[in-house]
């Protein structure tokens, strides 16, 4: 105690170590250089025992000739032709491809779930509930396991492909006529072009008219005449110039056409029926969180219960809705590496897997992965945080 | 009163430096030698009903261990996927990997792995379905094909469609398993992996006469167990345990007759048992070191006969893993 008081009584004697601002600036010097350090060391150390252990290092091997197949590529790629880091890229194109479209299918489906659960039709919120809880408790790989063996074998052999309108259906996957545009499809292009930004003008338009004077117009009919009709009439007026390329069945498999994967289905569907779960819950959630004074007093006002949820509930649900939501589409990404269990060629089978292997580079090749993970999750972070800034509540 | 700053000194962990020369007195110490099987390959490595690991690869291990700790059942299998197993040797989680692994240039030089001598000399083949009419891999143009992820296999499969201008739909599993049941289900017209494991997947799916194994062999696949780089005397344990068993074979030495070969006046089979010089302690071992080996697990004839050959439900001939002296290559360095 007494030194306490004496310190206080001479403050301009304080010893620089007992300074609080050079304390503070020191700790997180030492903080810094401590863990500068452990990285260094470990990197360092990590060197040093694959050079020892006589491992190759390096990221030499990224131009080598990779000599594996891949079944499912979105750019071109072949064994014989194509290096390592090329069959990096398809690995990751084919990740993006399956956690974008899961992201789209989970978040549709998570809605309809969650404002389902929330109706009053008692069957439909059973149904809702039911799903909710099944779904979410049981653990994904089972999930996908279950969808790649049950879209298997259901689906029959190749000779007794199931065909609909030039489109073929079997257990090696599903088989569509692939587009083929002639010259004259530029027109619909720009039609379909224009259609959007006119849909788009029109909607701003009526919504300032509708703000002045309280008037509305029929925005879904005239977006729809403009981006279906618009291209439609030029795709007539063009002559057709489309043309399609038939799956052909051959001795062994189907050629020709769209191929959709058995894996990627399956894949694609577990992702997306197991998030969506998880999502239902984030919405019910937000939409709980809004209080029932809100509803009531738009009831009051003589609104119906679809304009109350669509401008009343959501605008302020969102708020509760983008942060949880935000993390489940970073599970979503995260979990479709599981595809490795069903041989869907994504970057974990192709790059972590089979790479890896051939290499033996272990470090690096992880290194990679988790960058490019790392990569997609702030990405996805980055673009929900500017949505939900947009979205937050305006303090006028 | 003055306060105390309390600094934690943070303990940076650097880890040792992974000495050569220390599997042989880790393995000792332990008294239990940690090897990397394959886990699901009759024949090669698979644990039965009562969890007792049997087959030629499981064998080799036990060999070690009778050779170094005097007991064939101390030995802990680690079941290792063809994709995770050199990180598993590599990061020392096995003293040895016996998991049915082809010896190539760039696993040799680039994993810091060494080779230890080939166990079984193997080469790859197709099993297709009787009902698609095919009689040789040639006619495979345009099929799908499953294949294990991580493996040769899956390279050569591209060669060799590429080499006979075929094309080839690939689908790629992580596990053997995974490969096999995919295709039982239809998903593939044919199946790849070593001829040896052909006979043990056949074994496997749903109806094994519906299925047929192609003629053709398509690559060289000398399948040897391998150890860390830059441990030269546990590499020469595990290389002359090998060599040991096949030499046993060679000299007529199998676990029925030991007790003859003791009494031996032949000098190769008193150089082999330890009555004539000190052979076992040059490794780092006991005189009896072979001995123990073909007491507790036998010699390579009889390790194969019962794993893989016509005392098991594979039946595969010997072919080119008889004896050098019987018209096959295998073939062993002399001990003396």
């Amino acid at each position: 105690m007494s030194s306490e008081i004496s310190a206080s009584s001479r403050p301009a004697q304080v010893v620089f170590y007992n300074d609080p601002k050079f304390r503070s600036i020191a700790y997180q010097l030492i903080l810094c250089a401590v863990v500068a350090f452990l990285v260094y060391g470990a990197a360092r150390n990590a060197i040093d025992n694959l050079a020892r252990a006589h491992i190759a290092s390096g990221f030499g091997f990224w131009n080598d000739t990779a000599g594996f197949d891949i079944s499912q590529t979105l750019i071109e790629y072949t064994a014989r032709g194509s290096t390592y880091g090329r069959a990096f890229w398809v690995g990751l194109l084919n990740t993006l491809l399956v956690a974008g479209l899961g992201i789209i299918f989970a978040t549709i489906l998570g809605f309809v779930i969650g404002i389902s659960r929330l109706s009053s039709n008692w069957l439909l919120a059973k149904v809702a509930g039911g799903y909710v809880e099944t779904i979410r408790n049981l653990p994904l790989l089972l999930q996908l396991l279950f969808w790649y063996n049950a879209v298997l074998k259901a689906l029959p052999d190749m000779r007794e492909s199931i065909g609909i309108g030039g489109a073929f259906l079997n257990n090696r996957g599903l088989y569509l006529p692939e587009p083929i545009f002639k010259d004259g499809f530029g027109a619909v292009e720009i039609a379909l072009l224009v259609g959007i930004v006119g849909a788009v003008a029109f909607y701003i338009w009526a919504r300032k008219r509708q703000e002045r004077t309280g008037q509305q117009a029929p925005v879904f009919w005239v977006a729809f005449a403009l981006v279906i009709g618009l291209p439609l009439v030029s795709f007539v007026l063009a002559g057709f110039p489309l043309g399609f390329d038939f799956p052909k069945t051959g001795r062994f498999n189907i050629t020709g056409g769209v191929e959709i994967l058995p894996e990627f289905a399956a894949l694609l569907f577990g992702l997306s029926i197991y998030t969506a779960a998880f999502i239902a819950e984030v919405v019910r959630a937000g939409i709980l969180a809004v209080s029932r004074g809100q509803s009531e007093a738009a009831y009051s006002l003589g609104l119906r219960p679809g304009p109350t949820l669509r401008l009343i509930v959501f605008p302020q649900a969102m708020r509760v809705i983008i942060p949880p939501l935000t993390s489940q589409y970073l599970n979503l990404t995260k979990n479709s590496s599981l595809a490795v269990a069903i041989g869907y060629p994504d970057l974990v089978q192709v790059f972590t897997g089979t790479v890896l292997n051939q290499t033996g580079q272990a470090v690096e090749v992880v290194a990679i992965t988790m960058l490019v993970y790392l990569a997609i999750s702030l990405t996805t972070s980055l673009l929900m945080n500017i949505y939900n800034r947009r979205t937050a509540l305006a303090e006028r | 009163m003055k306060r105390f700053t309390i600094i934690v000194a943070l303990a940076v962990a650097v880890v040792a430096q992974n000495a050569s020369a220390q599997t042989l007195k880790a393995v000792k110490d332990r008294g239990m030698l940690n090897c990397g099987a394959n886990g699901t390959l009759a024949g090669f490595g698979l644990p039965d009903a009562q969890g007792k690991w049997t087959g030629l690869d499981v064998d080799f291990c036990r060999a070690i261990a009778a050779a170094v700790l005097n007991d064939a059942d101390k030995v802990k299998f680690v079941p290792l996927s063809a994709k995770d197993r050199f990180t598993a040797l590599q990061s020392g989680e096995v003293d040895v990997l016996a998991r049915n692994t082809t010896w190539t240039s760039s696993r040799d030089t680039s994993l810091g792995l060494n080779f230890t001598g080939v166990n079984y000399y193997d080469g790859q083949g197709f099993m297709v379905r009787k009902s698609l009419k095919v009689n040789s891999a040639l006619e495979l143009n345009g099929a799908a094909i499953c294949v294990q992820q991580g493996t040769t296999t899956e390279l050569n499969l591209a060669d060799y469609f590429a080499a006979s201008k075929m094309q080839l739909k690939t689908v790629t599993f992580a596990t053997a398993n995974e490969a096999v049941k995919a295709y039982d289900a239809g998903r593939c017209d044919a199946y790849t992996t070593d001829a040896s494991a052909l006979y043990a997947e056949r074994l496997r799916v749903a109806n094994p006469d519906d299925h047929v194994i192609l003629p053709e062999i398509i690559s060289k696949e000398p399948l040897s167990p391998a150890v860390r780089h830059g441990d030269d005397q546990w590499f020469d344990i595990v290389k002359w345990t090998l060599f040991a068993m096949i030499n046993a074979e060679e000299l007529a030495i199998s676990s029925k007759n030991l007790d003859e070969a003791l009494k031996s006046s032949n000098p190769e089979i008193k150089r082999f048992v330890g009555t004539e010089g000190n052979f076992g302690e040059q490794l780092g071992l006991t005189k009896d070191w072979a001995v123990r080996i073909v007491k507790l697990v036998g010699n390579y004839g009889e390790s194969f006969e019962r794993n893989v050959g016509q005392g098991s439900p594979l039946k595969i001939e010997r072919g080119l893993n008889k004896l050098w002296s019987k018209g096959g290559i295998q073939y062993a360095p002399p001990i003396r």
